[in-house]
């Protein structure tokens, strides 16, 4: 890698947000090629994940992350159309929501993020989504993944309910479903019908991995 | 043993025979059996067969529902169910916006929720720092309920005096002014009313020999910036890009929250002051920056606390253990922490010596377990966190709202069957 290139995945992994978009903004003034750009970004935001696996880093650090990436993606991104090629395929489909009767969507923006930024194609159907548009959104977008979110303990009876949902429409076998949320634990699981929980957004990008990618 | 016959004859007897056990936990001496308490938030509405609108709303209804279910379940201490639910009225008369409720933005049969946003800008950390009471008038007070809007007009207070303030009367004639004052009092006299209500029932339960679980409530200042402020995105960002101003706002915020809590608790019948933690959790930030940003400006809080005569009743939401050897620096036997995930052996091992426990049968359990589930757990903290004393038996987070019936009542039977 040039050592401009890894100076902006460094600036990145290591909170460096001012010298970071500086870089970044300098190479595109410099016609590097924008799509290269978010690549470094991915690159920097994979060692960010790894830091977060290992517990060095935590929420505020994958959230300024996503911050100086959304930041750099808005200059980068307009660049793109102008060059041939367009961005690189997404690695699979996934859609998250937070299930309805909760108002709660840090965590879940949180996930999105991740798993927008490591390639996936997310749909996020925002909050207090009713079981009826989670199965209609199903339909429509055909995830291999579905992320349910809630953070009270009435969000138990929503998932459940949701899961329920997209069984009784014949769509349950044509995904995974994962649960995330404060009160989330195993027996939550269980009782939901989900095929997996996460405590946290790098616990979701493993899920989303290992049942899309194989 | 008949539960019946735990308590002595007699309200006061039995009143003090409850308090006795309960600050026997406290300073961690080793009490007749360990106590049990009850909180809840919407599960009475569930027990009661009402809406959670109905709970918010109806004063009556309310008290009722909740002098069965206390009478049913004999807890050692209580926390109040208005103070922590009754609050629909008083919220439609200010027009609060920091919420959606029953009947405003949700259905007649979930909580309230409170709404994850930025009241705070940024860039308004130095208003906050210079004139905290400007801030709020000016800027935070119209933004968390409408009805506050007319008090952005009464800026610069302190330059109004002698001649200027004289003068400057005529500002208390704006039509926006006394339609907002119109409104406070309005809502004053139904957060009265409410509070009449709360303090007959609190009254009635006394005689009956129940003691209150808590008085006022405060927070920690960094969720106090962290939830009421910047937001949660907003405080993690501030953490990078505002670190010393955060700092100093927190330690600001922390002289108001004190002496707002010591103000209120001197008229509470509780010394216990509730401060639920919503950011100390393991998985949030690193134990550096647990050091750095969230634990200086609470230990002050806490110690304030104590120093003015109260008990910090602090409840540890989520998973907090590598947090555990940092929050036992505090006064022996003078505090309760509780914990909602974190392991209380754990817990034990590292605090036993110095701060009195409670908690933690799982909120999953009591939803969707059994009553031999529950009492199997029970049966567990009991017999190993509560050895030595120093130890109350509650959820995890009190009693979930959806709760299964027989499992509470197994949870509150098992303080009464089983021994340390």
């Amino acid at each position: 890698m040039i050592e401009n290139e890894k100076q902006l995945v460094e600036a990145i992994s290591e909170m460096r947000e001012e010298e970071a978009f500086a870089l970044a903004k300098a190479m595109l003034d410099r016609g590097e090629d924008p799509i290269r750009v978010l690549e470094l970004c991915r690159e920097a935001m994979d060692i960010v994940g790894k830091r977060f696996e290992r517990q060095e880093y935590f929420l505020p650090e994958l959230v300024l992350a996503g911050e100086m990436i959304e930041n750099i993606g808005a200059i980068a991104k307009p660049l793109i159309q102008e060059k041939s090629g367009g961005e690189a395929k997404k690695l699979g489909r996934v859609l998250i929501g937070t299930v309805h009767g909760d108002l709660h969507d840090i965590g879940k923006n949180i996930v999105t993020f991740m798993l927008d930024i490591n390639g996936f194609e997310v749909k996020d159907i925002g909050i207090d989504v009713p079981v009826a548009k989670f199965v209609e959104e199903i339909r429509e977008f055909k995830p291999a993944v579905v992320g349910l979110s809630g953070f009270l303990t009435l969000a138990f009876d929503s998932m459940k309910e949701t899961v329920q949902a997209i069984e009784a429409a014949g769509l349950r076998d044509r995904m995974k479903i994962m649960i995330g949320g404060g009160q989330v634990d195993e027996a939550v699981r269980n009782y939901t019908g989900a095929d997996a929980y996460g405590s946290n957004a790098v616990a979701a990008l493993t899920l989303c991995r290992q049942w899309i990618a194989g | 043993m008949d539960e019946k016959a735990v308590t002595a004859s007699g309200g006061a007897a039995a009143y003090a025979e409850r308090m006795k056990r309960i600050m026997d936990a406290v300073e961690l001496r080793q009490p007749d059996r360990v106590p049990v308490a009850f909180f809840n938030m919407f599960w009475l509405a569930r027990y009661g067969g009402i809406s959670c609108r109905e709970a918010m709303y109806n004063y009556e209804r309310l008290a009722e529902i909740a002098r069965r279910a206390l009478l049913e379940l004999q807890p050692d201490v209580y926390a109040h169910p208005h103070l922590v639910t009754a609050v629909g009225p008083v919220m439609d008369k200010i027009g609060y916006l920091q919420m959606q409720w029953p009947g405003h933005g949700t259905g007649d049969n979930v909580s309230y929720q409170y709404l994850d946003r930025e009241y705070m800008k940024a860039e308004e950390y130095e208003d906050y720092l210079f004139d905290p009471t400007g801030f709020y008038l000016a800027k935070y007070l119209p933004r968390v309920a409408a009805e506050f809007d007319g008090l952005a007009r009464l800026q610069n207070l302190p330059g109004q005096y002698y001649f200027s303030l004289i003068l400057g009367m005529h500002r208390y004639a704006d039509r926006q002014v006394v339609g907002a004052l119109a409104a406070m009092r309005d809502a004053g006299e139904e957060a009265r009313r409410m509070l009449t209500h709360a303090a007959a029932f609190g009254k009635e339960m006394a005689d009956l020999g129940f003691p209150q679980a808590q008085g006022p409530t405060a927070n920690a200042p960094f969720d106090y910036f962290g939830d009421n402020f910047r937001g949660s995105k907003g405080i993690m960002l501030d953490m990078y890009r505002r670190k010393d101003q955060l700092i100093a706002a927190m330690d600001k915020a922390g002289v108001f929250i004190l002496r707002q809590a010591c103000a209120a608790g001197v008229r509470s019948p509780s010394k216990f002051v509730f401060i639920p933690i919503h950011w100390a959790f393991d998985g949030f930030m690193s134990l550096a920056q647990f050091k750095v940003f969230f634990w200086p400006s609470f230990r002050k809080l806490v110690v304030g606390l104590i120093d003015g005569g109260f008990i910090p009743l602090v409840l540890w939401e989520g998973d907090c253990t590598s947090r555990l050897e940092v929050i036992a620096d505090i006064p022996r036997g003078k505090a309760v922490y509780w914990f909602e995930r974190t392991d209380l052996l754990r817990a034990k091992e590292v605090l036993g010596g110095t701060v009195c426990l409670r908690g933690n049968v799982p909120a999953s359990m009591l939803t969707t377990g059994t009553p031999a589930d529950v009492d199997a757990c029970c049966r567990g903290l009991i017999e190993q966190v509560g050895r030595d004393g120093g130890f109350i038996l509650d959820g995890g987070i009190g009693i979930p709202d959806e709760a299964k019936t027989e499992n509470v009542r197994a949870m509150f039977e098992a303080a009464r069957k089983y021994q340390p």
